[in-house]
């Protein structure tokens, strides 16, 4: 950009800016409050099933509570695409167990 | 019984404290029984700004635990006989203000008054909650800022969560906007949010403009609310905003930049 468009070309004001910018951060800050405080444990434990079976990281789970109307609705993401499955080891009927994800061997009983 | 009123920001330094003074000043010059009772434990200043800080003896804490009743307490002001100014412990913790203590004393005081105006404490800690926890009506004050209004937007989440009514499953707090701290003058040329876009954002009702006024620093500086200065452009606001509050129609006035006056400017009062 030459000196010329730069010193010429229109500004937009700062309080539009400051405008804008509030009303993307405050959309954001809207959809989590009122949620009841039990989705962040919900999320964590969550997080501990599905990681019995598949390697999954935190930020592949996204638990949201949404609202159409009257209805409110559980919605909860849960990412695969890339993370692997876990190979489970059968044990006595049970159902399986978490593995350490390093040592993936049969855990022994006892 | 009294309505009760908070002035709340989320955010400090936006001029609650001055809006309460203003604002209880006015009901009280409009002939309704009115208290206006400092929350801000630890970093009390309403005294101040109402004039009265040589005349306290006792305070909040000291009522809700006992030390003594209200007529000890309450501090008649001494240019309107409807007004009373309930001041808060200096040395005492925000923690000091225990929710039962507060409602019984709340309770005792909605009997005697017809207005009770409460000055909440910055932030959205205990202090602040318990400001908000009894209100029937929020001031939602604001300025044209970003992080203003966004604390803001933040506190009314709060009223719609928390407060009694909110608990209770009564009707919602009534919220108003209380715009302070305006420069039409910066507005016009982009460099300010303006009323519409805060209106906007919150999506609440306007209750007033407070344009930015030298008679804000005149009125704190000699202990006087600035509703009492009539002369003044923030005071003429803010009795403009009580009258609203209180169910007339009035203009907006202040929101536009003001013709600089050429006689104005010659006499300094510009």
């Amino acid at each position: 950009m030459g000196l010329f468009s730069r010193l010429f070309a229109p500004q937009k004001p700062s309080a539009a800016i400051a405008k804008e910018r509030l009303k993307i951060v405050l959309a954001h800050e809207r959809v989590g409050r009122g949620a009841p405080d039990f989705l962040p444990k919900l999320q964590k434990e969550l997080i501990d099933v599905v990681a019995r079976y598949v390697a999954v990281t935190e930020d592949m789970i996204r638990v949201n509570l949404g609202k159409s109307g009257e209805t409110s609705m559980l919605e909860i993401n849960i990412e695969f695409d890339g993370a692997k499955p876990k190979i489970i080891p059968p044990r006595n009927g049970f159902g399986p167990r978490p593995a350490p994800p390093a040592a993936p061997q049969p855990a022994k009983p006892g | 019984m009294a309505k009760v009123v908070v002035i709340t920001s989320g955010k400090g330094g936006v001029g609650k404290t001055t809006t309460a003074a203003a604002f209880a000043a006015g009901l009280a010059l409009r002939g309704h029984k009115t208290l206006v009772i400092d929350f801000d434990v630890g970093l009390r200043n309403l005294d101040l700004i109402m004039g009265c800080e040589r005349r306290v003896v006792f305070d909040f804490i000291n009522v809700i635990n006992g030390d003594a009743n209200l007529n000890q307490a309450l501090i008649k002001d001494k240019r309107n006989d409807n007004l009373y100014i309930f001041p808060t412990s200096q040395t005492r913790d925000k923690d000091a203000l225990k929710r039962e203590g507060v409602e019984r004393v709340m309770e005792e005081l909605k009997q005697q008054f017809d207005y009770i105006v409460c000055d909440s404490p910055a932030g959205i800690e205990h202090g602040a909650i318990t400001a908000l926890y009894f209100a029937d009506s929020a001031l939602i004050v604001t300025n044209p800022e970003v992080s203003s209004v966004r604390d803001s937007d933040r506190i009314i989440g709060i009223l719609a969560s928390r407060s009694r009514r909110a608990e209770r499953n009564e009707a919602p707090v009534e919220l108003n906007l209380m715009l302070t701290r305006y420069d039409p003058g910066r507005v016009s040329k982009g460099e300010m949010l303006g009323v519409e876009d805060v209106k906007e954002i919150l999506s609440i009702p306007l209750l007033g403009v407070i344009p930015e006024s030298e008679s804000v620093l005149r009125a704190s500086n000699t202990g006087t609310p600035v509703a009492f200065d009539n002369e003044s452009p923030a005071g003429r606001a803010y009795l403009d905003a009580v009258a609203r509050f209180l169910g007339e129609q009035r203009e907006m006035r202040f929101v536009k930049p003001e013709r600089r006056n050429f006689f104005r400017v010659l006499l300094g009062r510009a």
